[in-house]
């Protein structure tokens, strides 16, 4: 059916209630975030920073990214990501399977999607009886950018 | 890159460092034999090499300078015109190296330019008549003759010469090889790879220590120790492989001095102390322009010109003198010069002129603040660019740069004297010494580099934090600190009491107070990057993992600096973390405590008068006798109401002013504390009423200014003649002589407060007609500016008559001019004051008293 250097594999997560992939190459590791220490000054989506074997990891709360504050009490898993040799850690609610999807099957956001997640989104991906949103994980770092948009 | 090609361009590059500073040398002591020889070796080098290497046009550059310099090394005299063409040729050639060390080969282009100038010296000296051996040598200025003594006997025929400097040369080299027997290249990414495995094996073992920590009699104790010491010496040594001498950075500063030097026709010198100190490379690298900078800043605006020295009475050569030395972490830089210092009027103009600060501001600011200003970002005092300096890009770089590495600069500066920069650096960037503090349940390290000391504060320490409204501070040695909580700056909730501990930090010249809530002790932290998501964060330098694993932010004491308003007073004020907090420690202006007492207009009393500020717990005032009076500090302090409408509370906590003197104390009775404020105290209008010396525009509003000296009899009836005993030996009588009520209300119980009985009259008539009548008078105060009869007349008046003509007069006047001064002296004035002066004028009172005595 498809291509084999058609597929990407996605690392899948769910923030309150979503499902949200992130291509597996860009994700170093998965781990329970513990010891967070929260950054005074810092913007909401810093949820502070931990010590991850030596490293620094600045930790990143999706819930606050993703402007989806509803659900209550402590993310309890992060995901690792290396961008231009810093670590971060975004707090996410549950991680799930990894999931072979073909490039071709991806769809362009809805024009009704949500305008914060629009800005976040690589993609969609219609999945058996749910939708896989698409991180753009260059994009979720930009905090900057964020601010500004706020 | 060529293996080959690349221990050349190391080898190069080396050589060409050390033989700059020994060019300017060369200038000096054209005929040192030893420095023309490293030149020429160097020369001579490169010029072989390029021909092994195929290199052409650096081999032709190279050989047309070897030829000239061969000639002065065979004692043809050396000019300043050919020091100059040597320097160029120097400097192109780095040109070049640069290029191959960028592209891999040569840059295309030739230098004929250079090369022609060098052949024709050559050439030129060469069609010159030779002079004859032995004239040669009789010819040679007495240094090259000093030197050669020190090597053989002056007697010894100048034809052995050549023999002798080679041998010379010769035992140079070998001792530059034995050197090189016994050190090897390393590269630098190899040692700081080793550094960063070190930093980490620190940590570790931190952590590990702390695990033994909480297991006592642990089999690991002693294994561990050993661990723990190995490891400091691994440190240790791994840090020393990074050390260079800080003269390093030093190699390229002659030849800037002898260039600015000669482009603006000054004579200088530069005098280079501690050149061997060491420093980390890291730091060192860090450095190097900002001494440059600093340097040529010296050479170019410090130093004067020959003329304008002679007419100073200095010597012609202006002196830049550097210095390094170790002290306790830290690497101490002196670079200073002995030229016109600071222009402080200069900068005052041009800080207003280019909008960095407001004529009001700057008027408020002492001389070391203002030349502060010099380290703001694009200010330049240079009324021209020149190509020197006057680009507006520097000392606030410099001082970047140096608090980017924790590192100082401080600035002393003494008109027609000279100017210093101290800079303070730490050894090693990567590993530093921390105080770890606590505060709302949070740890948080400071560097031990800008803390000063520590004081705990609460109720029953020594020291305590004195809060007036949102400003705290604390009185410490008689000096009074801001004090900035950190849990207010960072957010992390409001400050509850007073309880807590104190670090004392400097940054600059500001000395401030960082209130926490607990310290924990000092570790050797780790710095580790801040995130760039968080690097906007002004409070925060860095990150760092303590020993048991715990990531904690690095406090930077520069960015809490700025909460103050202090650091950054001059940038814009972009957050609502400049507040109130910012006055504290502004001694030209005059505190003021003001609070609301009986009605809703605000009052004023000088803060420098109030001891204490206490809030006392109303179930402890007791009533006696329609006095009221609470126990404070073991004795019983009488309460005063400023006036009837001030209620004493019947319950909760009631604020009180307290002023103390020698063993006795008074309290104050207000309704609410508002604020500190710091302004000119200007009393536009005065009043009549007693205990109001009169009004003054407090922040934007109308405020009576009281005075306390007149509660403090309410208190204790004899509290000025209590203050009398001392004085009454020597009795002295002031005569107060002003026409304004409200200066005589002023001044006369403040010189009554000083010890001095005090008569205070309308008019120079009246207090004439009473001395006549026979009133004694010690020493006469007056007034200047008077109707019908002023100062001056008064003086001449009581000049006239030999009764009275002993009696010293002081002038107060709201005018000190150069022109009345004059006057006053003529007219047999002793002193002049200025109205507003009052510690000046007790100071006359006493001065003039003085003399009295020893005349009596």
């Amino acid at each position: 059916m498809h291509d084999k250097t058609d597929l990407t594999e996605f690392v899948t997560f769910t923030v309150a209630g979503q499902l949200f992939g992130l291509p597996i190459a860009r994700v170093q590791d998965v781990f329970k975030p513990l010891r967070i220490t929260r950054v005074p000054l810092a913007g909401a989506e810093v949820a502070g920073v931990l010590n991850l074997r030596g490293r620094i990891v600045t930790v990143i709360d999706m819930r606050h990214r993703l402007d989806v504050r509803h659900q209550e009490g402590d993310a309890p898993m992060a995901i690792g990501i290396e961008a231009k040799g810093e670590s971060f850690g975004l707090l996410v609610d549950a991680v799930g399977e990894v999931l072979k999807l073909s490039v071709t099957e991806r769809e362009p956001n809805p024009i009704n999607l949500d305008r914060k997640l629009a800005a976040l989104s690589a993609g969609i991906y219609r999945l058996d009886g749910e939708l896989l949103v698409v991180l753009d994980i260059d994009r979720v770092l930009d905090l900057r950018a964020a601010e500004a948009a706020a | 890159m060529d293996e080959l090609l690349r221990e050349f361009l190391t080898e190069t590059n080396e050589s060409l460092d050390r033989v700059d500073s020994e060019l300017v040398r060369f200038e000096q002591e054209p005929n040192n034999s030893s420095i023309l020889g490293n030149i020429f070796r160097l020369v001579h080098t490169i010029k072989g090499t390029c021909g092994f290497l195929g290199l052409p046009r650096l081999g032709a550059l190279a050989h047309a300078a070897e030829t000239l310099i061969g000639r002065f090394r065979d004692g043809m005299p050396v000019t300043t015109d050919s020091v100059t063409l040597v320097l160029s040729t120097i400097d192109r050639i780095k040109t070049i190296l640069n290029e191959i060390e960028a592209h891999q080969h040569e840059p295309a282009g030739n230098d004929g330019d250079l090369i022609g100038q060098l052949n024709r010296l050559t050439h030129f000296e060469e069609m010159r008549p030779q002079p004859a051996p032995g004239a040669e040598a009789n010819a040679r200025p007495q240094p090259a003759a000093v030197a050669e003594s020190r090597v053989k006997p002056a007697a010894v025929a100048p034809e052995k010469q050549p023999a002798d400097k080679s041998s010379a040369e010769r035992s140079d080299e070998e001792r530059a090889d034995r050197l090189a027997k016994h050190s090897i290249r390393v590269h630098v990414d190899t040692l700081d790879q080793l550094m960063t495995t070190v930093s980490e094996l620190v940590l570790t073992r931190n952590q590990l220590l702390e695990i033994v920590r909480r297991h006592e009699d642990s089999d690991f104790n002693v294994p561990l120790q050993r661990l723990s010491s190995v490891t400091a010496e691994l440190q240790e040594g791994v840090m020393k492989t990074r050390m260079q001498p800080i003269g390093n950075a030093w190699q390229k500063l002659p030849r800037i001095v002898r260039d600015v030097a000669a482009e603006l026709g000054k004579q200088i010198e530069l005098e280079m102390h501690g050149g061997d100190t060491e420093i980390d490379r890291q730091v060192l690298d860090l450095v190097k322009d900002p001494f440059t900078h600093l340097v040529r800043n010296c050479a170019d605006h410090g130093i004067e010109s020959a003329a304008e020295r002679r007419a100073a009475g200095k010597t012609p050569k202006g002196t830049i003198r550097l210095a390094a030395c170790h002290q306790g972490g830290h690497v101490i830089i002196e670079i200073g010069d002995d030229g016109r210092g600071l222009d402080v009027a200069r900068i005052r103009a041009r800080a207003i002129e280019q909008g960095f600060a407001s004529e009001a501001e700057i008027a408020a600011k002492s001389e070391a603040e203002i030349c502060d200003l010099i380290f703001t970002p694009g200010f330049s005092t240079a009324a021209r660019v020149t190509s020197i300096s006057g680009r507006g890009v520097g000392m606030d770089v410099v001082r970047a740069n140096m608090e980017q590495i924790g590192g100082t600069v401080d600035l002393k500066s003494v008109a027609g004297v000279g100017t210093t920069f101290t800079i303070k650096i730490p050894l090693t960037l990567a590993i530093v010494s921390a105080l770890i503090v606590e505060t709302a349940g949070e740890r948080f390290a400071i560097p031990q580099l800008s803390v000063l000391e520590l004081v705990r504060t609460g109720s029953s320490a020594e020291h305590r934090i004195e809060r007036i409204k949102d400003t705290a501070v604390l009185r410490l040695r008689d000096k009074l600190l801001p004090l900035i909580n950190l849990k207010e700056i960072l957010r992390l909730g409001e400050s509850d009491g007073d309880h807590g501990f104190i670090v004392v930090a400097q940054v600059g010249s500001h000395v401030f107070g960082i209130v926490v809530d607990g310290v924990f002790h000092t570790e050797e932290i780790v710095i580790k990057p801040m995130s760039s998501k968080l690097r906007h964060i002004a409070a925060f330098s860095g990150t760092t993992i303590l020993g048991d694993g715990a990531v904690i932010m690095i406090i930077d004491p520069n960015g809490v600096a700025q909460a103050l308003g202090r650091a950054t007073s001059l940038a814009p004020i972009d957050s609502a973390k400049v507040e109130d907090g910012e006055k504290a420690d502004n001694e030209q202006l005059t505190p003021l405590l003001v609070f609301r007492a009986g009605s809703q207009q605000p009052k004023a009393v000088l803060l420098s008068l109030v001891s204490r500020l206490e809030e006392i717990d109303c179930s402890r005032i007791e009533n006696s006798d329609g006095c009221h009076l609470v126990q404070y500090r073991e004795q019983l302090m009488p309460l005063v109401r400023i006036n009837t409408q001030t209620g004493i509370k019947q319950d909760g906590a009631q604020p009180i002013l307290v002023f103390s003197d020698q063993d006795r104390s008074m309290g104050l009775v207000v309704d609410e504390i508002i604020d500190i404020v710091e302004q000119q105290l200007d009393i536009e209008v005065a009043s009549e009423r007693p205990g109001v010396l009169g009004y003054a525009v407090v922040k934007g509003s109308a405020t009576e200014i009281i005075d306390i000296g007149h509660y403090l009899p309410q208190a204790f009836a004899d509290w000025f003649l209590q203050r009398e005993k001392p004085a009454a030996r020597v009795a002295r009588k002031v005569l107060l002589v002003d026409d304004s009520a409200f200066f005589r209300d002023l001044l006369a119980p403040l010189i009554k407060a000083a010890g001095y009985q005090v008569v205070a009259f309308a008019s120079a008539a009246q207090a004439l007609a009473a001395i006549k009548s026979g009133t004694r008078a010690d020493i006469v105060v007056t007034d200047i500016e008077m109707p019908d009869m002023d100062g001056f007349d008064l003086a001449r008046a009581l000049r006239e008559n030999p009764g009275t003509a002993a009696i010293p007069v002081i002038a107060l006047s709201a005018m000190v001019s150069a022109e009345t001064i004059e006057r006053g002296r003529g007219a047999g004035f002793h002193d002049f004051v200025a109205k507003f002066d009052r510690t000046g004028l007790i100071a006359a009172i006493k001065e003039q008293s003085a003399d009295l005595h020893q005349a009596a």
